[in-house]
């Protein structure tokens, strides 16, 4: 059965990817999405079977290489944890899987389009049941690549191959910990089986190794170069550059890899590793600020952006840096429920996006949006219960995940877990603010679509179409006499359900993810009951902070943008340097782009000029060509066809033998 | 030791020498026409001379008062020349028959040729190695100006000669020199007289290095090597692939016995000749084909460079040099041979005779066959592996780098590289350049595409089937030698 859910993605890959226009982009859709479904439904059985305590259990599947004492096999390997990914992993790719029938319509590479879906949702299967390091390397590297390829998808243009190498290079450095950690692991377990090296943890605590003449805690150096490709993956605070870039790849690829699944990745590296983490509080401690950070930087930037998959692609990235402080403060379970519920509604959120750029005609861009909500309500609808569901409103999925993970900071009360209660709280709040600005300007006010490049292009087709439809005055219409449409059926189904999750994903799974009991995680992760347990006995002020921030938050969108529309733009004008300072990102892109692109591309041309041509070209290569196309016109003149000159050097060899040797004697 | 023994131990040569004097007859009597016939009678005849050389008791067998000797050495190199004289015999037929130059003088002048270069071989005295080494070069300065009419041809036969002239009078000087200051022109004698390690006699020296150079002319060492472009392009096409085949392996054998046999005791000194020789070989040979653009003349340096390979093994002046050497003639032999015939084969409307690079244009599209068999030898000689042509150059590299001459191994790799880009320049211009001209297959093929075939296959890597029995075999002449 595991193998089935594992393998079906593959098969649905190389049907769709080798069969290609072979086959249609029907069979290509059909065979990939049903597969995907079937895979879903395994995974369901597989996590209730898990929660009904069927207890961790390997498939051993073929042996990969061996190497002196180092042996890896092909394995996957099941636990409540891995189980909760498997769940999410398949639910989210079949329904996007689903989703992108009609969002892809149009689209004339559609079954390459499929094939990468599937080939993502395999190698993110291979990398959370990895049973060794190296086989989640495969699949860690399985979905880098699948993330590169989609993010390039429309590969003519050249701002979406730009993000596809963009995201490809910064993961790089993440992968470059990643490996190093990998290497460190060997060192100090001798092994790369995950079991084995957690089972070994507490042997090797305090072991020490000599780095530049310091003595440096090998846990705490592993557990950090660990952390360090989860930062990469997970776009978090550093390494995050690539992630709102990543939008320039198809919506639904969003939602699946940039919101629910890939990104969630390096949160669940460090659940897997708890164990090792725990042995290493300076590394948790590392994790904690980051994440903490990571929150409080990309909910600030989310505020600002006018693109709406960006709002959306920063509030992923502030999401995510609440897991890690989750995990950063020990409360893995709590670190793994709100991936679990975020999957979800982010998964909605960026749907429901796509929904509305498809009646938008491509239009992204949330100033040309305003007054939707009668024109598409059940994608209203869906929006506003993803947005609930992610500011927190009580029962919802986002309230127990989001309040259990600034609960278990606060009951941690560490300094570094006070630290990121504080700075989490109001993220939460810059949450609720930038959450419903999105819905405010993209549902309400009235509509501002005339403005919209895109769809006075889309105009100009209809005005074409309708020939005799007569003038009506366009100037003034702020519509442009534009008609979104709501989206077909198969875009419908996987919001009502995903908004299904967001609602109820919480209220279901909140006891067993963040209970008390000892029973749901089986030893999957570090779970400390004693410790959920003091997340119900929290201050009441702080029990009530999280709701407090967001309805702040909910009262001051509403009130810049619903009721005194206008009031955001005398505030940028008020503030124009902080606004410039998060509309820019902090300026990371530049930042970076000042100390790393522009300094390594200077190198490169340094190189290349100077270096490859100049030197090794002109003395290798070049040089020795040219030495030996000049020494062969010379050859040629010495045979000039002269007899005398034939004799002579006949001579001349014979007197040079002759002189050598006399001379030598 | 009787007439009747020596006569008995000589019998290649003698059964040879009494053939060719009955085919002259036939030949002066039937005339022209008889050419095929005494093609045909000529190939029998060396496979009569051939089988005595199966036949004989293993060991030394000296004849005529010292002047001869049969060894596992000269037995193994005169059925190389036998073979190789054999194919330059059949190859040709075809060709002078189209080109109306088929005169019955051809095959005897290979066959006189032949004779000679068996007596080199077996030579063990200054005067019996004169003899066949002239007999040889009077028979080659002929066929070098076969195509009388045609001025290049004479003109190459005039050059030849003239500069073979040369070469036999530096070789008579030191022939003389030797035997002023050994008092014999017997090697056994002349190797008593130089014993390694006594004070160098500059005379005998001086006279080595005579003899050293008369017979670099004959295997168109650096610099004695001028000749040979000129000669090969002037020269008519199965008479060059006779020029590069046979008389390189018996010069070669030649100069291998006569430096083991009779200058061994003064190694130290030729030793640092052939060396330079060797490297100036490869070099010169590897650099100077690029320009060029005839392929008879690409082949002529091709040969230079290849000398100079086999030279490395003689360098190395070890057991393993000389086997190194003797597999190294016997896959050039045939990688030229084949490369020559397949020329040969190549004619265009006009029955001109295709013999510039630019000719080949294209030729992978109008005669598949023969392109893919020039590109086999073009490889092989290039030594590239899975090639047979590799095996040979490998051989010799390691023989030079256990006796230590690591550099000259590694001159040899980098010269190897340049030659590389020629040769392999001829297969891009078959393979890639659009086809040039019309190539016609005269009507007439004769065994030429056999031979072709033959060669093809052995260069080829299925050659390395057959390194096991001519490893055995060079390794027993080697050691005759030494």
């Amino acid at each position: 059965m595991l193998e089935a859910l594992v393998f079906l993605p593959l098969l649905g890959f190389l049907a769709a990817g080798i069969g290609n226009r072979a086959i249609g982009d029907f069979a290509a859709k059909l065979v990939t999405t049903g597969f995907l479904f079937v895979s879903a439904l395994l995974a369901w059985v597989i996590f209730f079977r898990q929660w009904g305590g069927e207890g961790a259990y390997t498939v051993t599947l073929a042996e990969w290489f061996t190497s002196g004492t180092l042996s890896v096999s092909w394995a996957l390997h099941v636990d409540m944890l891995v189980a909760v990914m498997l769940v999410v992993i398949t639910t989210v790719s079949a329904l996007v899987h689903l989703y992108s029938w009609a969002y892809m319509a149009d689209d004339p590479s559609q079954p390459r389009f499929f094939a990468y879906l599937s080939l993502f949702t395999f190698a993110m299967l291979m990398l959370v049941t990895a049973d060794s390091i190296v086989q989640m390397f495969f699949g860690w590297e399985g979905v880098g690549l699948a993330s590169y390829l989609l993010i390039g998808f429309w590969y003519r243009k050249p701002s979406a191959w730009n993000a596809a190498i963009k995201a490809f290079v910064v993961n790089r450095v993440g992968d470059f910990g990643f490996s190093l950690g990998i290497f460190g692991l060997f060192l100090v377990f001798g092994t790369l089986d995950i079991g084995a090296i957690l089972a070994a943890v507490p042997a090797h605590k305090g072991t020490t190794f000599d780095f530049l003449g310091s003595e440096v805690d090998a846990l705490t150096t592993i557990a950090i170069l660990l952390f360090i490709g989860a930062m990469g993956k997970s776009a978090q605070l550093g390494l995050h550059t690539w992630l709102p870039d990543a939008m320039e790849g198809p919506t639904p690829v969003s939602a699946l890899i940039h919101a629910a699944t890939m990104v969630t990745a390096g949160v669940f590296l460090v659940c897997r590793m708890s164990p090792l983490f725990e042995a290493a509080p300076a590394a948790l401690a590392l994790v904690t600020f980051v994440g903490a950070a990571t929150a409080l930087f990309a909910a600030t930037v989310a505020t600002t952006q006018h693109d709406i998959k960006r709002v959306i692609a920063y509030s992923t990235c502030s999401q995510l840096g609440y897991m890690f402080f989750a995990a950063g403060v020990g409360a893995y379970g709590a670190a793994m429920f709100h991936l679990f519920t975020h999957a979800f509604f982010k998964a909605l959120l960026f749907l429901g996006a796509g929904s509305v750029i498809h009646a938008m005609h491509h239009e992204q861009d949330m100033r040309f949006y305003g007054g939707l909500r009668r024109h598409i309500p059940l994608t209203f609808a869906a929006m506003t219960i993803g947005t609930l569901a992610i500011t927190g409103v009580f029962y919802t999925a986002g309230y127990y995940s989001k309040d259990g993970v600034l609960f278990a900071a606060y009951a941690r009360s560490t300094e570094p877990a006070l630290v990121a209660f504080s700075v989490g709280l109001f993220a939460a709040f810059l949450t609720s603010f930038y959450s419903w600005r999105l819905v405010f300007l993209t549902f309400f006010g009235e509509p501002r679509w005339a403005g919209s490049p895109h769809i006075a292009h889309a105009h100009a087709h209809d005005a074409h179409a309708e020939a005799g439809h007569g003038a009506h005055g366009h100037g003034a219409d702020p519509t442009a006499g534009y008609h979104p449409h709501e989206s077909p059926p198969s875009m419908l189904v996987p919001l009502v359900l995903l908004s299904a999750g967001a609602l109820f994903a919480g209220l279901l799974f909140h006891q067993a993810f963040i209970g008390a009991g000892e029973a749901f995680w089986a030893g999957s992760l570090v779970h400390d009951p004693a410790f959920y347990a003091k997340l119900h006995e929290v201050p009441a002020l702080v029990h009530w902070a999280p709701a407090i921030a967001m309805g702040l938050g909910l009262l001051l969108a509403l009130r810049q943008y619903v009721l005194k529309p206008g009031a955001a733009e005398d505030f940028v004008r008020t503030l124009p340097t902080l606004h410039r300072f998060l509309y820019r990102k902090w300026y990371f892109d530049e930042l970076y782009d000042w100390l790393f692109v522009r300094p390594a591309k200077r190198i490169g041309r340094l190189l290349w000029t100077g270096g490859d041509q100049g030197l090794i070209d002109r003395l290798g290569p070049d040089g020795l060509a040219g030495l030996v196309g000049a020494g062969a016109a010379v050859a040629r003149r010495f045979q000039s066809g002269y007899l005398y000159f034939y004799a002579m050097m006949m001579l001349v060899g014979l007197a040079a033998a002759m002189t050598w040797l006399a001379l030598k004697g | 030791m009787t007439l009747l023994q020596s006569l008995s131990v000589g019998a290649p040569e003698v059964v040879l020498a009494a053939g060719i004097c009955v085919l002259l007859l036939v030949g002066a009597f039937r005339g022209d026409r008889a050419l095929e016939g005494l093609s045909w009678a000529s190939v029998l005849l060396l496979a009569l001379a051939a089988v005595p050389l199966f036949d004989q008791a293993p060991g030394r067998l000296a004849a005529w008062n010292g002047l001869y000797v049969a060894d596992a050495f000269s037995r193994h190199l005169k059925l190389l020349v036998f073979l190789g004289s054999a194919a330059a015999i059949l190859v040709a037929v075809p060709y002078l028959r189209r080109l109306a130059t088929a005169r019955f003088e051809y095959p005897l002048l290979v066959l006189l040729a032949t004779l000679g270069m068996a007596i080199m071989v077996s030579a063990q005295n200054l005067l019996s190695l004169y003899v066949g080494l002239e007999l040889m070069s009077l028979s080659a300065y002929v066929l070098a100006a076969f195509h009388r009419d045609e001025s290049r041809s004479s003109e190459a036969g005039l050059k030849y000669f003239a500069l073979g002239a040369l070469a036999s009078g530096l070789m008579l000087y030191g022939a003389s020199l030797v035997y002023g200051f050994a008092g014999s022109t017997s090697f056994a004698d002349i190797a008593k007289a130089f014993v390694a390690g006594e004070v160098r006699n500059l005379g005998a020296l001086f006279g080595l290095v005579f003899l050293l150079a008369a017979l670099a002319f004959k295997v168109s060492a650096v610099p004695f090597h001028m000749w040979t472009p000129d000669v090969y392009e002037g020269a008519p096409t199965p008479v060059v692939a006779f020029f590069a085949t046979a008389p390189k392996v018996a010069a070669m054998g030649l100069m291998l016995r006569l430096l083991y046999e009779a200058f061994g005791g003064m190694k130290a000194d030729w030793q640092q000749i052939v060396l330079v020789m060797s490297i100036a070989s490869m070099l010169l040979g590897s650099v100077a084909a690029i320009a060029q653009t005839s392929m008879k003349r690409l082949l002529a340096y091709s040969a230079i460079a290849n000398i100079g390979f086999a030279l490395i093994g003689l360098a190395a002046g070890t057991a393993a040099g000389v086997e190194a050497v003797l597999l190294y003639l016997l896959v050039y032999l045939v990688m030229t041979l084949g490369a020559f015939v397949a020329l040969l084969m190549l004619v265009d409307a006009d029955g001109r005779q295709l013999e510039d690079l630019a000719d080949l244009a294209g030729l992978a599209r109008t005669r598949p066959g023969i392109a893919s068999a020039l590109a086999i030898f073009m490889f092989s000689l290039a030594g590239i592996p899975p090639m047979f042509g590799f095996m040979p150059k490998l051989a010799v590299f390691s023989a030079a780098v256990e006796a230590g001459l690591w550099p000259l191994a590694v001159l040899g790799v980098l010269a190897s590289v340049v030659a590389a880009y020629y040769y392999l320049r001829v297969v891009k211009i078959m393979f890639i350049d659009p086809p040039a001209g019309v190539v016609v297959l005269p009507g007439e093929q004769g065994v030429n595409p056999a031979v072709v075939g033959a060669a093809a296959a052995f260069s080829s890597p299925l050659g390395y089937l057959l390194l096991g029995p001519l490893a055995a075999w060079g390794a027993e002449a080697a050691r005759a030698l030494a």
